[in-house]
Formats: structure tokens, sequence, C-alpha cells
């Protein structure tokens, strides 16, 4: 019996073999590192993509592909990066393995409809990347299918959205869960001030994903009643109006923006206090940023259309929106270099990439200041500065906190150590070439280089040289990370409990967890964060 | 020659750089000044030195204080983003409108006159108002130097206005995606004295568009194909754009499907005529359907002859 209980979740099938013990596994582990293999192709699919649009772009003309394979790649990278990778991205893979363990819970809530999202999310994500290619023509619209060119061309509209809005069903399953989980499963003790961070950016995030998917699902009506039925709502040579569709499209995504941040947010609250041995710096005072970073986030839209023609009193209400957003971020990046104040802390990669990703964080929500700004925003918009900001808040936010998180549980979920050294200088590498990838793009925004451009004028030159070989340096630093983390995950020293000394729950229990995580539900009655020695277990 | 930006390009350019001034001297200071600490604390309480944390939970005071201050430097910045953006909203009555086109791949400019041009010629110290019209998809007229732009929303009216106050030219872009060679649609903004402006818009347009030297009836032909943007999708070298060649492109027989149907065609005068006015009605096979536009009231019946006498040469006749 005992025997049987201390079985890892890794050895234990159920009544399947093979891939089938996983891909029909409700455990909510198994589920997590399901969407971590698909995410990860995806995401390596993405950057080959990425550094083939900067090889293009090192000189001015045709230097490797045509502008017709230039625009496809750009479209694909995006709808790869943004509906494939990020809006998953830590809650899929993350939340799932981690919040049961950290909540002191056996599973989520509702296993089944668990392993349902994730079929869900690849049904989605199939439907999504075959419609690029079933219309005549490559697809060539950019993420954003804005009308009416993505109506005009031959690229199959209909299918995008669909595979979007299945998607969205993914993310809403996977957000009623995660939600209920944390209301109904907590362990006795654990009140909401008494729960850890990164659940509380899920909680967050379990409701953006609720109430904006919808909209995908409306929007979606509306193109099947234009295309089909010829009622005209986007499409002005029927009568309707190119910016709602704009509307519509950034209702959903740029709460969805959110969806991404928040959990990456909270993976690197977990992470800052365990390296610096010290509680978090204000922990109420991140919580409450979340939720005002969930709630304001709704409203702010409209700030990727200043220059569209909306009217003015619409113009500077999103404008100030914006401006207020951006101060929870604000606060929990003091509370995170607060809480470093009289640490004591330990120099490893995942501190490292925690480190780094307030660097890049900081770096890419200063530039959306001069993106909030009316005046400056109507220079920058739709230039090189805004892919550099994104990369900066999306690739350097969420990507950091990934690698963070990965190189911070890793312990947890293989039951083995990576090489430290080397993961240090796969991270050092990644991150100067981050850097040399994209700071020369805001330069080039400022100088005037509009986005999705195959080809530029002479003096757009040296940045985007610059700009190419740091995309090289980066491709590096990540080829040694994969590496290691791949060679360790097999190969690597087997850890125990608690290699890092963390408090949250997960590292009370096996490494890798068993199948149902606590031999017995613990018993909660301190702060998460609370590292003072007399506190020993 | 294109000059690169200066203060005086156009009268937004001070307001919107004192913005920019403001938002990245603050940002950068915060960039700087935050990074800093948290490099001197990683040194100071690595471990290696610091072998025991300080239990510390929080700070109401300090949360107070670091909510605070960002909130009134953000206000302030919002404050200054939008009295900078303002102006450009208050169009003066007495601009100049000038009638701008923007279709795959390119823009056309069209005066009070009725002078139509592929480069934008504005007056020095006068307000200018363009009118935007977009005929197919999304377009984005983008004057860096002037810190102007906006988009293009076919179905809808937009405007932008602007007064240079330097001779000289400036790029134009189009900032928002329209396909296929996107990143070719640009045209050139000439800053020019208003006597000359006055000139050339007032006078008899006729007399205006050739005025530079034409050469031969060949020259005015190619005019006619510049001030129109054909050749954002037409070549005169034989090699495939997004549309056919115009080299040889008379007495050769072709494939055009009308009505789902092939049907083989000789070119002549008339089906160059009907190739223009209304291009999607026969279409080359191998050719996208919809992308060219028919030139219906604006390809006059002397700028036609023009370019039939262009094509003529140009197949050998
Ligand atoms: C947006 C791209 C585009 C622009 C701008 C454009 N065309 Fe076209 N044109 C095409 C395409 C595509 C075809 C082939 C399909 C068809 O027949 O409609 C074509 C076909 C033609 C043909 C028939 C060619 C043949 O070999 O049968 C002529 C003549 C022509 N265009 C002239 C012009 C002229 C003159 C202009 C400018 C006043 C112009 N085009 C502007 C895309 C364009
Ligand atoms: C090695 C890594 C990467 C490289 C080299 C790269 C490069 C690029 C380039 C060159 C563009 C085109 C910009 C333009 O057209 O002006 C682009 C667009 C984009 N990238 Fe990346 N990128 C990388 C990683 C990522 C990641 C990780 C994400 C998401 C998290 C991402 C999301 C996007 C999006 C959404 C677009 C916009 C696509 C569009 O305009 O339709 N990229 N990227
Ligand atoms: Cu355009
Ligand atoms: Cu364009």
């Amino acid at each position: 019996m005992s025997e049987h209980k201390h079985k890892s979740f890794r050895e234990e099938n159920g009544s399947y073999k093979g891939v089938f013990a996983w891909i029909f596994s409700t455990d909510h582990k198994r589920i997590g590192l399901l969407y971590l293999y698909a995410i990860v192709s995806f995401f390596l699919i993405g950057v080959l993509l990425g550094a083939l649009m900067k090889l293009e772009l090192m000189a001015p003309g045709k230097t490797v592909i045509d502008p017709a394979t230039y625009n496809a790649i750009f479209t694909l990278h995006g709808v790869i990066m943004i509906f494939l990778v990020v809006v998953p991205g830590l809650p899929a893979v993350f939340g799932n393995f981690l919040l049961p363990i950290m909540i002191g819970a056996k599973d989520v809530a509702f296993p089944k409809l668990n392993l349902l999202s994730w079929w869900i999310y690849v049904f989605g994500a199939i439907i999504a990347l075959s419609s690029l290619f079933m219309g005549g023509g490559p697809p060539d619209t950019g993420w954003t299918f804005y009308a009416p060119y993505a109506f005009k061309t031959n690229t199959n509209m209909l299918p995008a959205v669909l595979g979007a809005f299945i998607l969205g069903f993914s993310s809403i399953l996977t957000g009623i869960n995660f939600i209920v989980t944390i209301h109904r499963l907590r362990a006795p003790g654990m009140t909401w001030f008494k729960m850890p961070l990164f659940p509380w950016t899920l909680y967050g995030t379990g409701w953006i994903q609720i109430l904006a998917t919808p909209i995908v699902g409306i929007t979606l009506l509306m193109i099947v009643g234009e295309r089909v039925l010829n009622i005209g709502f986007f499409d002005p040579a029927l009568g309707g109006d190119p910016i709602l569709y704009q509307h519509l499209f950034w209702i959903y995504s740029h709460p969805a923006v959110y969806i991404m941040i928040l959990p990456a947010m909270g993976a690197i609250s977990e992470i800052i206090p365990t390296f610096a041995n010290k509680s978090i710096f204000g922990y109420k005072a991140i919580v409450i940023s979340t939720l005002a970073i969930a709630f304001v986030g709704y409203f702010v839209w409209g700030h990727h259309m200043f220059t569209s023609g909306m009217s003015g009193t619409a113009l500077y209400t999103f404008s100030l929106l914006t401006f207020l957003v951006a101060i929870p971020s604000a606060i929990k990046v003091f509370n995170w270099v607060g809480t470093l104040h009289k640490a004591s802390i330990q120099l490893e990669t995942p501190f490292f990439w925690a480190a780094s990703f307030l660097f890049v964080f900081m770096i890419g929500g200063l530039s959306g200041l001069a993106l909030g700004a009316l005046a400056t925003n109507v220079h920058l918009h739709d230039t090189a500065f805004v892919v550099a900001h994104f990369h900066f808040i999306v690739f350097g936010g969420v990507g950091f906190a990934f690698m963070g998180a990965i190189h911070y549980w890793f312990p947890k979920i293989w039951g083995r150590m990576y090489n430290s050294k080397l993961a240090t200088s796969g991270w050092i590498i990644f991150f100067i070439g981050f850097c040399t990838l994209y700071l020369p793009m805001f330069f080039l925004g400022v100088t005037g280089m509009p986005r999705r451009y195959y080809d530029y004028v002479e003096k757009f030159h040296g940045p985007n040289i610059v700009s190419t070989i740091g995309s090289w340096v980066l491709i590096l630093g990540l080829i040694i990370i994969i590496y290691n983390l791949i060679r360790s995950a097999y190969k690597g020293e087997k850890a125990d409990k608690n290699p890092w000394g963390g408090r949250t729950l997960e590292w009370t229990v096996d490494s890798p967890p068993t199948l149902e995580n606590f031999d017995e539900i613990p018993v909660v009655n301190r702060s998460p964060y609370d590292y003072r020695k007399n506190l020993e277990s | 020659m294109i000059e690169q930006t200066t203060k005086d390009a156009s009268t937004f350019v001070s307001q919107v750089d004192g913005a920019f001034v403001f938002i990245f001297g603050i940002s950068i200071l915060f960039l700087v000044g935050i990074t800093a600490f948290m490099v001197y604390y990683i040194l100071k309480y690595r471990k290696s030195k610091n072998a025991e944390a300080t239990h510390i939970e929080g700070s109401n005071t300090l949360e107070i204080i670091w909510t605070v201050i960002p909130t009134i430097l953000v206000l302030s910045m919002f404050y200054y983003g939008w009295s900078g953006w303002k102006s450009q909203t208050e169009i003066p009555d007495d601009a100049i409108p000038i009638k701008t086109i923007a279709r795959m791949w390119s823009f056309t400019f069209q005066y009070e006159n009725g002078l139509i041009t592929d480069t934008l010629y504005v007056p020095k110290d006068q307000a200018v108002k363009l009118d935007l019209v977009a005929l197919d998809v999304l377009h984005s007229l983008y004057i860096p130097a002037f810190r102007v732009k906006q988009d293009m929303v076919p179905g809808k009216k937009t405007d932008i206005w602007f007064e240079s106050e330097k001779e000289g030219e400036y790029e134009i872009f189009c900032a928002e995606y329209c396909g296929l060679r996107h990143s070719y649609m640009t045209s050139t903004v000439k800053v020019i004295p208003l006597i000359d402006f006055e000139k050339m818009t007032q006078i008899d347009s006729t007399a205006l568009v050739n005025n530079n030297t034409v050469v031969d009836a060949r020259q005015a032909g190619i005019s006619v194909t510049r001030k129109y943007g054909c050749n954002a999708c037409h070549t005169a070298d034989g090699s495939k754009l997004v549309g056919p060649s115009y080299k040889n492109i008379l007495g050769r027989s072709r494939v055009v499907i009308q009505d789902d149907e092939e049907i083989e065609v000789i070119a002549d005068e008339d089906y160059i005529r009907r190739s223009i006015y209304e291009p999607n009605i026969e279409v080359v096979k191998g050719y996208e359907k919809g992308l060219m536009l028919s030139y219906k009231d604006q390809v006059t019946e002397e700028e036609f002859m023009q370019l039939m006498d262009y094509f003529k040469y140009l197949s050998g006749q």
C-alpha cells in the first residue's frame, strides 16, 4: 500500500499504456506536461520563423525570401506565438502542474474537463493552422486579420476565427476549472490571504478568460453573418465598418495580453522570495494590483487604435485608462525589488531569470508609456517601436518568466537537477541576444520605420544588422538551455524535495510528486512566504 | 535629397518631441534607478555576504509613496501626450485641402485645380489639410518628419493637417499593413515656397502635368503610370510583379477568365481600355482578381491615349 503511494506520477500509468497513458490521463500534472510539450514545439517553430524574418531584414532588398513568403511568415509567426504559445502559456503548463499542489489539493476540481481542454486546444491549433493554408494564397493578413484586407485576399478568414474561438473555449474551460479549484479545494487553514501569489494570478487570469473569450464567439457569428448572409458588419463593400472589427478584435485580444502577463508575474512572485530567503515585500499590495490589472485591463483596448479615426473623446479616455493600468504594474516592480532589501540571496539560475525579467519587463512597460500618450503614439504606432515594445512585454515578460519557472520547478517536475553552470551560461547568452535583437527596433521605430516591412530604405540598415545578429545570439542561448534541460531530465542528479528552500506547499511533496500529490492533506497556518528560522517545519 | 528630421519640419515637431523627451526622460531615469537598486541589493545581500535575511513583510508607507508618485508622473505624461496631440485635431479654417487617395500600393494627391501628382507638394508656412480616401483596404499615411500619421479607411473619410516650416523633401510611408507590396507603398512630400505652390495649383492643370520636359510620347505615358501608381503592380521590363508586364503587351494573345470561362483574346486598344476601366471583368489567367481597381473617372481620355502610345512603343509598334 505505502509502496504504491510513493510511486511518482510519471510511473503511474493507470489503465492505459505508452502515450495513451499520457494523452488520456486526467492527472493535472500529466496534462500540464502535455501542454508543455505542445507549447514548446509551437514556440520553436515560431522562433525559426522569427529568425527567418530577421535574416531577410538584415539588408534592404531581397535577402533570402520574397515578399509573399515574408508576409506569410509574419502572419504564421504571430498566430503561433500569440494563440498557441503565450495565451495558454504559463497557466496551462505551470498552472496545471502546480496549482493543486500549491493550494494543497489532490487535483483540480474537474479533472476530466481539464483533459478535455487540452484536446480542445490541440483541435483548435489544428484548425487555426490549417485555415491558414486552406485559402488559395499564402496566409498574409497578419495575426490581427484586419478587415477588409483579410476578407479580400484568398485567405480563409472564417476557419481562422473559428480556430481562435475553439482555442478560446479551451481557455474558458481551464479558467472555470481553476476558479472553482481555488474556491473549493484550498487546504484547511489556507485563507485567501494565505494563498501563494501564483494561484492568485491564475485566479485573476481565469476571470479574464471567462469574460473575454465570448467576444471572439460574437465576432465569429458576425463574420458568418457577413460572409454567408451578406449582412454588412465589417466590409465597407457591404456597407460595414472596418473599425468595428478592430474594436471587437482588441476587446478580446487586449485582455488576452493580460491573460499572458499575470501568471508570469505570479511565477516571478514565487521565485524571488525563495531565492531571497525572505518574505515577499507587500504581499497584499501585489494581490490587489493583480486584481486591478485584470479589471482595468479590460477597458484599454482602444489604445491599439489611436490613429484609426476614432472620436477624440474616446481617444483621450483610452489614453488615460492606459496610464492607469501602468500604476499597478509599477507597484509590483517596486515590491519585487523591495523584497531584495536585507535579503540573503542565493544566486541560482531561476533567480537570474527573475532579475532579468524585472529589467526587460521594465523596458517593455516603460516603452508602453510613450505608446499610451497620444502625441507620441501617433508617431510610433505601427512602427518597429511597437514590435520592440510587445516583444519586450510578451517575450521578455512571459518568456523570461517561463524560463525562470521551468528552471525553478524543474527539480519538482522531473525529480532531477540540471547543470547549473550550463543553465546560467545559456541564460546570459540568451539575455544578451534578446537585448541585441530588440533594442535596435526601438531606435528604428523612433526614426520612422513602419512594421510589417519586407524592405526598407537605406537609413534603417545599420540597426537592422545589429538586430539580426542578436537573433543568432538568442538562438544560441536557447539551444544551450534546451539541451541542458532535456539532458538533465534523463541524466541529471536526483533532486530532493526542496532543493531551493522554498516555503510554498509544492516543496513539501515528493519530487516528482506522487499521483495524489499529498499522502495527507496539509493544514496551513502561516503566510506562504514566511522564511523565519524558528518556523522551520 | 530626403531631409533628416528637423525641428521645424512641421509645427507639430517641437510639441511631440517635447512629450518624447519628457516621457523617455522619466522612463530612462526609472529604468536606470531601479536597475541600479536591484544590482546593488544583489551584490550587497548575496548569501555569501549576508547569510541571514531580515524578516520584513512590507511597509504601508512605502506602498503609498510608490503608488502616489507614479500616479502623478503618469498623469502628467497623459497630459503632455494629450496637449501635444490636441493641436493635431484642430484644423485651421484656411488650411488648403488636398485630396489624398490610397490604393494598393500607391498614394496619389489631387489639388484644388484637379492636378494629380504621385509626390505630395505642399507650400511652406501654410496649413494643409489632407482629405484621406482609401479605395481598397486599410492604409495609413505616415510622414515621420512631421510626426503625423492617420489610417485611411475604405468607406470612411478621415483627414489630417500640418504646416511645414522648412523647404525640403521628406518621406511618406504607408504604416498600415496592406498586402504584398506594403513596404513599397512610399512617396515623398516636397515643401515648396507658397508662390510656386500657387502657380502649380491655380493655373490650368492640363498645362502643368507634363511641364517637366516632355521628350516624347513615351515620356508622357510613363508619367501617367507614375501618377496613378500603376508601377506598384506592373513593370515595363517583362518581369511579372502583381500584374503582367506592359512589355510586348499589344498584339499578343492571352488567356483571360470571364465569368469562370477561359477565353483567348488578342490585346488591342479596346482590350486595354477595358483592362483599365473595368479590370475585373476579364482577368488575365494566373493573376488575382480584385487587385486592380477601375480607373474610371480618373485616367482621362488624353492620358489613355498617352498610355497607348507608351504601350505601342513597348510592343515595338
Ligand atoms: C494593385 C495592383 C495594380 C495596379 C495599381 C494596377 N494594376 Fe493593372 N493589373 C493588375 C493585375 C493583378 C492585373 C491582371 C489581372 C486582370 O486582368 O485584372 C492587371 C492587368 C492590367 C492590364 C491587362 C494586362 C494584360 O497583359 O492583359 C493592363 C493593361 C493594366 N493592368 C494596366 C494598368 C494601368 C494603366 C494601371 C494604372 C493606371 C494599372 N494597371 C494599375 C494589378 C494592378
Ligand atoms: C527568436 C525569437 C523571435 C524573433 C526573432 C522574432 C521576430 C519577429 C519579427 C521580425 C517580427 C516582424 C515585425 C514586423 O513585421 O515589423 C515579429 C512579429 C511578431 N512577433 Fe516575434 N520574434 C520572436 C519571438 C516572438 C515571441 C516569443 C512572441 C510571442 C510571445 C512573438 C510575437 C510576435 C507577434 C505577435 C508579432 C506580430 C506579427 C504580426 O505583425 O502580425 N515573437 N517577430
Ligand atoms: Cu498601404
Ligand atoms: Cu501599407
